[in-house]
């Protein structure tokens, strides 16, 4: 299974329009051999949920850039697990980080959310990729996913 | 002369239509009872000898194709993995292939499934599920459970790539065609070979089975469903031919006595600066709005307007209106004659297009984000289309068609569906439609120069403006 090319759900969730980042992150996944399912902006969650699993996805990878990203992620990880997704790799990434709370706090409401990685504001796509790649070699060993 | 003659099994009537194809008219129209049930040649000779008697003989025809609703329509069951993915694409091309569609299923076949499936009595099933890569497990589960079940219909499988010699092993016999997936890759359409499969199966099989060919000295071939020969008419009065300019974009509206059918051909994008979302939907697109018929299904069209409405509309009060309702439900048959048993007619028919043209067309909507509102279309906008036409008997009896087809317009009212702003009308008064659509399969230019010259111009002030405000 190592050598199968991965399925990746990626969009831009709720009510905002700000694609370019994840344009570009869905570019340099491709480049890194991924299957990419470009959701594009506007996403509901709904719809991640859908895309997977019709298209079989390994992870689903959500951008939110515009404040509301906690609003619109709540509830996600049981949206997954109701469409039977409940195994399926969750990133959340953008500007995830409102007023006066800090990275660490904001990193663990959504780890308790559910999503396996989140990703701090202006993360390079490589980093991404590598945190792929091990949490797919983690997954292959019947681990959740690789250490931080 | 060169005649052709083009015959539609209905499920009431046997229509024919016999045209001449040098001078591109039409040289008669015969009808007779549909007799599929008992013996389908009975009421073919009785349309045959009506059609000779108003032609007064009949000329040597080259060709002969038929079409057919009869016995129940091509009576279809999709099957697919999520309802707004590959169920709705298997739907859409079943849909589009002419089908009766019966019902549609999602996700895992349940027990309560396979045994409701078992009930509607498909002539066919289409399997779906997954994307090419995607989703196996459902779509072989599906068509295990098909496999094992009492259903002895055909099965055609359009799902993922990669499950299909799986499920061909499960299916085995029940399996006649396997072909591309209705949704190869996320948020794609592609019902073009899943829906020429359904044809070639409703030929080879289908037309047997509803004892159709046992008047098979009387013609060539039948070709297709009547709803898929009037889908390509509509089509080929859109696009033209090389050398023969079409109508362009169009919507064609037809009221009938169970249903009320809405084809359009036209891309449907969003305007510059709107934002798309939800399944992209086929260019050459039929919905049949199973719940607003002008007969068997008249207390739903009036359930769904209000009883006020349609009362308001025929200029009646509500008891009459309620009563004329009761008298047309229970003699489904009946064609109106009095001056009020015409205006509720009528006001019933303007409610069945206005409603389901609503339904068929996309909708825009404002949804506010951080950086502004932001316009977001689902399915087609149908605004800038350039024709509608009417066609069938509710709208041809009809003593004003135009006020019918208005219906079908945008509404200033209802801003957010994106429904034709300032079409040509036109009736299809001789009920060309499905025979074109049979027609262009040996003789298009033929086709469209007799489509193009029997369709009659309604509402000329409403084009007049047009041309003055273009």
């Amino acid at each position: 299974m190592s050598g199968r090319m991965r399925t990746i759900v990626t969009g831009v969730i709720g009510s905002d329009t700000h694609i370019v980042g994840n344009r570009i992150l869905a570019m340099a996944l491709e480049k890194a051999g991924h299957k990419v399912v470009a959701l594009g902006a506007l996403t509901p969650a709904a719809d991640f949920v859908r895309a997977a699993v019709e298209t079989r996805a390994d992870a689903i990878l959500v951008s939110s850039l515009y404040g509301q990203g906690e609003l619109d992620c709540r509830g996600f990880r049981d949206l997954c697990v109701e469409a039977g997704l409940e195994d399926i790799l969750l990133y959340v990434g953008g500007n995830l980080v409102v007023g006066k709370r800090s990275w660490e706090e904001t990193a663990q409401t959504y780890l308790e959310m559910g999503f396996d990685r989140v990703a701090p504001p202006g993360i390079r796509s490589e980093a991404v990729i590598e945190w792929l790649g091990r949490d797919f070699a983690a997954r292959e060993r019947g681990q959740r996913r690789a250490d931080p | 002369m060169s005649a052709a003659l083009l015959i539609d099994f209905g499920s009431t009537y046997t229509k024919l239509r016999a045209v001449d194809l040098g001078r591109r008219r039409v040289i008669g129209a015969g009808q007779g009872p549909s007799t599929v049930s008992s013996d389908i040649r009975v009421g073919m000779k009785a349309a045959l000898a009506d059609l000779e008697r108003r032609c007064g003989g009949l000329p040597q025809f080259r060709h002969r194709l038929a079409s057919s609703s009869a016995a129940g329509g091509l009576r279809m069951v999709t099957v697919g993995l999520v309802r707004e993915l590959t169920a709705e694409a298997a739907r859409q091309a079943a849909l589009g292939a002419g089908a009766r569609l019966v019902g549609t299923f999602a996700y895992r076949l349940t027990a309560a499934d396979l045994e409701r499936i078992a009930q509607l009595r498909p002539d066919i099933v289409l399997l779906a599920g997954g994307t090419d890569g995607g989703n196996t497990e459902v779509v072989l589960h599906n068509a295990a459970a098909l496999a094992a079940s009492t259903l002895e219909c055909p099965v055609i499988y359009a799902g993922n790539r990669e499950a299909a010699d799986e499920a061909r092993a499960r299916l085995g016999g029940r399996l006649l065609a396997c072909t591309e997936n209705v949704m190869p890759e996320f948020n794609v359409l592609n019902i073009e070979p899943a829906r020429a499969a359904i044809r070639r199966v409703f030929i080879e099989r289908i037309v047997h089975a509803k004892g159709i060919d046992r008047a098979a000295a009387e013609f060539d071939a039948v070709l297709m469903p009547t709803p898929a020969a009037v889908l390509e008419g509509a089509q080929l009065l859109a696009d033209g031919l090389p050398g023969t300019r079409g109508l362009g974009e169009l919507l064609v509206v037809d009221p009938g006595g169970a249903t009320t059918d809405v084809h359009s051909v036209a891309a449907g994008e969003p305007a510059p600066g709107v934002v798309p979302q939800g399944l992209p939907e086929p260019r050459v697109k039929r919905t049949v709005e199973g719940d607003l018929g002008m007969r068997h299904n008249a207390a739903a069209i009036v359930a769904a307007a209000g009883l006020e409405a349609i009362a308001r509309d025929a200029r009646l009060d509500a008891a009459r209106a309620a009563a004329l309702l009761a008298q047309v439900s229970a003699d489904v048959g009946r064609l109106p004659a009095s001056a009020e048993e015409i205006a509720f007619d009528q006001a019933l028919a303007r409610a069945a297009v206005k409603i389901a043209v609503r339904r068929h067309c996309g909708t825009c909507e404002i949804v506010h984000t951080a950086t502004g509102p932001v316009s977001v279309q689902r399915g087609k906008d149908l605004t800038r289309v350039a024709t509608v036409i009417g066609t069938g008997g509710a709208l041809v009896s009809s003593r004003d068609p135009a006020a019918v087809l208005r219906m079908a317009l945008a509404d200033p009212q209802d801003p957010f569906a994106l429904r034709p702003r300032a079409p040509r009308l036109l009736l299809d008064r001789e009920y060309l439609l499905y025979a074109c659509g049979l027609l262009q399969n040996v003789e298009p230019q033929a086709a469209l120069e007799l489509a193009l010259g029997n369709l009659a111009e309604l509402d000329p002030e409403i084009a007049h403006e047009r041309t003055r405000h273009a």
